[in-house]
């Protein structure tokens, strides 16, 4: 048997790994190139006071989570009762109400509970943009040199909070 | 009860389907003629079984009987009937049904068409289309049931996706699937003769035009999907390098390499192994397709559902199927025979280098197809590779594969000289030249990729009327019409196959170069003027549909104070989904099409206002006119009298 | 819901949406230069269309951000840099050519180049060989 004839099927083999590897993968997920880079400085009006500023720069030397959400975002729902949850066991979320109109955002957080320290307003979005963020919800986890670690694309579930949220958190504050 | 019945058929069809696959393959050690005996028999009725299950599933949309599942969440009773019937095809379930039921058509016809094929070998092809039937039923039959039943049955269905509500859904699946499905004929050929050990000329001819004949399939569907999506889509694409227009386009090339290899193998009884490769590569990509499609793996319009397990049954299916076949070449393809030889330059290189160039094409679809999940597996981040990709490096590879085209067919068999064919081509390369620079200055825009496609275009259109013109030449008597059917039809066929690739290459190019888009605002009564047209919006008028509501506008276009057509582009409600959908209205033409397309009903103080978009593009349905010629060109070559030869001679003796 | 793909997914949120930005369009020179980018540039939204053709909220934002970048002298190339580094590579069609891409873009060429050697030298080793026995013409 000549060694050029198997080529072939050595390089199908090559490919179903590939393909095999694919069917575990997400290909519509978009991870976050921010990962490891500073979190982009912002300022904003915190929601329902447009008098005061919430300021990135504030966080400055603390863990934070900064979460976009907005009232008009059905999968925010999905993850609100654990955040309120997550407030009461103290952990820092600051919410960003991401292409809000105010009122509506207030109310949501009337109805059904205010899981954040802070809320900011980003109105047009552009924080959002500057961010990343492409679907509501999505959650930062930043240190406290303000580089942003941690990216949550969608609902944080119980199972990241206990597997990748809670001891990253931990860690950072060390 | 009648949808069962199908669900029944289908498992008698695999039982069947396996005993026609295992039975032959378990006599050819002992060379055992009753167990082939049993191939074609068992063939025959798991076709009809198979095609018995589709024709109940059609029924059952026929009927609108929304107990079965995949009708409740695919059809609904106020879909036009011809899309209730072409809805089978829409979902994931119905459409693998489909594809099986396509593979039963192809079985029936080898099991009569294939008759002068000795029995040992007819047999072991049968068997191995055998084995694929009988994947693909257990696949449906374990992950993707079309006959499932709903306990409650819904008042209505969920509805065909209005995208696919269109003529299109009609022919292109059957078209296409005819061709991607087809392939597998070549695949069983090619393994029977490795099974065989044996292949020389006569496989060639055999494979041939089984091989010619999925492709026109293949050919026409590919052009009748873009041409579909050039005018649902609304905005005026015709192809978008998608991952699963890719997984159809590249068994094309390959299918189209595969042709020319077939050529070369049946006039010198060479390069059998490349082409025995080939004809596994065709029907492998026409599997992975198959994969792409309905695993999830990579992002496209066009996939149906996204399901994991069933992306693992088909890897499993794959793996087995496409990894037996290369293991197989591997251990006998060495032994096949090295044939006659020809010179450096000769017609049997230049269809090589065909093959080289349209090799490397594929290669590089599926490079750029898979790249991003190549990436994203190793962990290296997450790329997107489209357009400014494929329009590059695909067109790059290309132009040395059309130019070629050009040489091969003047170029002599077995040796060519480089005198005679300067001497034959040196009036086409002028032609072309100039054509290639007379055309922009014309149009009034010259750019390096508008020349290098017109000149590509008309160096091919130039040497198929040498081709034409040397061989008239040779014949001193007869009228045009008696020459032309001397040269044969597989000649003919050729010729017309290139040119239309030609005209295919002409309205790209033209397309691509001279296209115009024009964003408007427009109020009722307001005449604008683009590209020397005159566009009047007479408003908009309320319509209905079978099942849905539109605001369709009036454009009245003009020219010069002639009127040329009313355009009535929609904005479309389908009641069912409650889906918005956009329909572009065209006036066609040979030399361009205007193209226009509503926006959206503006507010505030432009109340009243239609955002509206113009397009103009030239020589556009060249590219469907070219696929249309090139597939003509293929059934051309098929019903050249040298593949009935056998058949006739039978009948002389008879 | 399930065989709801992204398109019409996209037109539905759309309509669902609170807030609706309008594109504002800016001069002919910049609105040429966004049209051109943004056929190269994928919207995140409805992933399988184009920054140009995708009717997302998302799509008009970025879109009007380009505008302003453009307005405000950014080349090409920057604006690109600019999405790059908030979405990643993943939002342009057009891949980089770095040393994790240098198989996907010079490949094919190379695979062309060795395709040819291949054929000549095997090619040429047959004209060596002997011709075999029982000639077919």
């Amino acid at each position: 048997m000549k060694l050029k004839a198997l080529v072939p099927l050595l390089l199908f083999i090559v490919l179903l790994v590939f393909l095999g590897k694919g069917l575990f993968l997400n290909p519509r997920e978009v991870p976050s190139p921010l990962i490891g880079k500073p979190a982009p400085a912002f300022t904003a009006p915190i929601l329902g006071d447009a008098t005061k500023l919430f300021s990135s720069a504030d966080m400055k030397g603390r863990v934070w989570m900064l979460n976009m959400w907005a009232s008009w975002c059905a999968a925010c729902r999905v993850e609100h009762q654990l955040l309120v949850e997550m407030l009461e066991h103290g952990l820092p979320i600051y919410g960003l109400a991401y292409k809000d109109i105010e009122k509506d955002a207030l109310a949501v957080l009337e109805k059904i509970g205010n899981p954040y320290v802070i809320t900011a307003s980003d109105a047009d979005g552009r924080i959002g943009i500057d961010y990343g963020v492409y679907g509501v919800p999505e959650t930062y986890i930043i240190d406290k040199a303000g580089i942003i670690r941690y990216k949550q694309i969608g609902p944080i579930i119980p199972a990241d909070l206990h597997e990748k949220i809670l001891p990253l958190l931990k860690e950072l504050e060390a | 009860m009648i949808p069962d019945i199908g669900h029944y058929a289908l498992m008698i069809a695999l039982l069947v389907a396996s005993l026609q696959a295992i039975l032959p393959l378990a006599g050819l050690s002992g060379n055992n003629e009753k167990l082939f005996a049993f191939a074609t028999p068992m063939a025959r009725l798991q076709s009809v079984l198979i095609i018995i299950a589709f024709i109940i599933l059609d029924y059952s949309f026929y009927v609108n009987d929304f107990s079965v599942m995949y009708v409740a969440n695919t059809s609904n009773s106020n879909l036009p009937l011809i899309f209730r019937l072409a809805a089978v095809w829409g979902g994931h379930e119905g459409s693998i049904l489909f594809w099986v039921a396509i593979l039963a058509i192809w079985t029936l016809a080898v099991t009569f068409f294939a008759k002068e094929l000795p029995l040992r070998f007819r047999s072991t092809l049968i068997a191995v289309m055998g084995l694929i039937t009988a994947g693909f039923l257990l696949f449906i039959l374990m992950t993707s049931n079309p006959f499932e039943r709903l306990d409650i049955i819904p008042f209505d269905g969920r509805d065909l996706n209005p995208l696919l509500q269109d003529p299109g859904m009609v022919f292109h699946p059957p078209l296409l699937y005819m061709g991607y499905v087809g392939f597998s004929v070549a695949f069983a050929f090619a393994i029977a003769a490795l099974l065989d050990g044996r292949l020389d000329v006569t496989w060639a001819r055999w494979t041939r035009p089984w091989t010619t004949a999925a492709w026109v399939f293949l050919t026409l569907g590919i052009a009748l999907g873009s041409r579909w999506a050039y005018y649902e889509l609304g905005w005026g694409g015709w192809w978008f390098w998608d991952a699963v227009e890719n997984a159809s386009f590249m068994p094309w090339l390959i299918g189209t390499a595969l042709i020319h290899s077939l050529a070369v193998t049946e006039k010198r009884d060479a390069f059998k192994s490349w082409t025995v490769l080939l004809s596994i590569c065709a029907f492998s990509l026409s599997l992975l397709g198959t994969f792409i499609v309905r695993s999830g793996v990579l992002t496209s319009v066009h996939a149906f559902a996204i399901d994991p397990s069933r992306g693992l049954f088909i890897l499993v299916f794959l793996a087995l199927v496409i990894g037996g076949a290369l293991l197989l070449f591997a251990l006998r393809a060495p032994s096949i025979g090295l044939g006659e030889k020809f010179d450096l330059l000769s017609r049997e290189t230049l269809l090589l280098s065909n093959n080289v160039v349209l090799f490397t094409a594929t290669g590089a679809v599926l490079l750029g197809t898979l790249y991003p999940l190549v990436i994203d597996a190793m962990g290296l981040g997450k790329i997107s590779v489209g357009p400014p990709y494929f329009d590059v490096v695909f067109v790059a590879i290309m132009v040395p594969g059309v130019f070629l085209m050009g040489i091969g067919p003047i170029a002599r068999w077995k040796k060519a000289t480089v005198p005679e064919l300067t001497d034959k081509l040196k009036w086409a390369s002028v032609v072309s030249i100039v054509s290639a620079l007379l055309v922009p200055s014309v149009m009034g825009k010259f750019t390096p990729m508008i020349f290098v496609g017109l000149l590509m275009a008309f160096w091919v259109m130039s040497s198929v009327w040498v081709s034409v013109s040397t061989r008239l030449k040779a014949i001193p008597t007869g009228t045009l019409r008696q020459k032309f059917k001397s040269f044969g039809p597989a000649f003919n066929g050729m010729l017309l196959a290139h040119f239309g690739l030609a005209v295919f290459i002409v309205g790209v190019t033209m397309v691509k170069g001279y296209e115009q888009e024009s964003d408007i605002i427009i109020k009722k009564g307001e005449i604008k003027l683009i590209n020397g047209y005159a566009f009047r919006f007479e408003g908009i008028k309320p319509i209905r549909g079978a099942n849905y509501v539109a605001k369709q506008g009036q454009f009245y276009v003009s020219k010069d104070g002639k009127p040329v057509t009313l355009l009535t582009p929609e904005k479309r409600l389908y009641l069912a989904q409650r889906v918005v959908m956009t329909e572009a209205s065209i006036s066609i033409n040979p030399v361009r099409d205007i193209y226009v397309s509503l926006g959206e009903e503006l507010e505030g103080d432009q109340k009243g206002m239609w955002s509206v978009r113009v397009y103009f593009k030239p020589f556009v349905q060249w590219i469907w006119m070219g696929c249309l010629l090139m597939g003509l060109g293929g059934i051309l070559t098929i019903v050249d009298k040298r593949y009935r030869l056998k058949k006739k001679t039978s009948k002389a003796t008879a | 819901m399930i065989s709801l793909h992204p398109l019409l997914l996209a037109v539905l949120l759309a309509f669902t949406s609170a807030t609706f930005a309008a594109d504002k369009p800016s001069s002919p020179s910049t609105e040429a230069r966004l049209k051109s980018l943004s056929t190269e540039l994928r919207c995140l939204v409805c992933q399988n269309s184009t920054l140009a053709d995708s009717d997302a909220n998302l799509a008009q934002d970025l879109r009007n951000e380009i505008r302003m970048l453009i307005d405000d002298g950014k080349t090409d190339e920057e604006v690109v840099t600019f999405l790059v580094a908030r979405y990643g590579d993943f939002v342009t069609f057009r891949p980089p050519v770095n040393a994790n891409t240098a198989l996907l873009w010079f490949g094919p060429f190379i695979m062309l180049i060795i395709g040819a050697i291949i054929l000549i030298v095997t090619l040429k080793k047959r004209a060596g060989m002997p011709e075999p026995a029982g000639e077919r013409s």
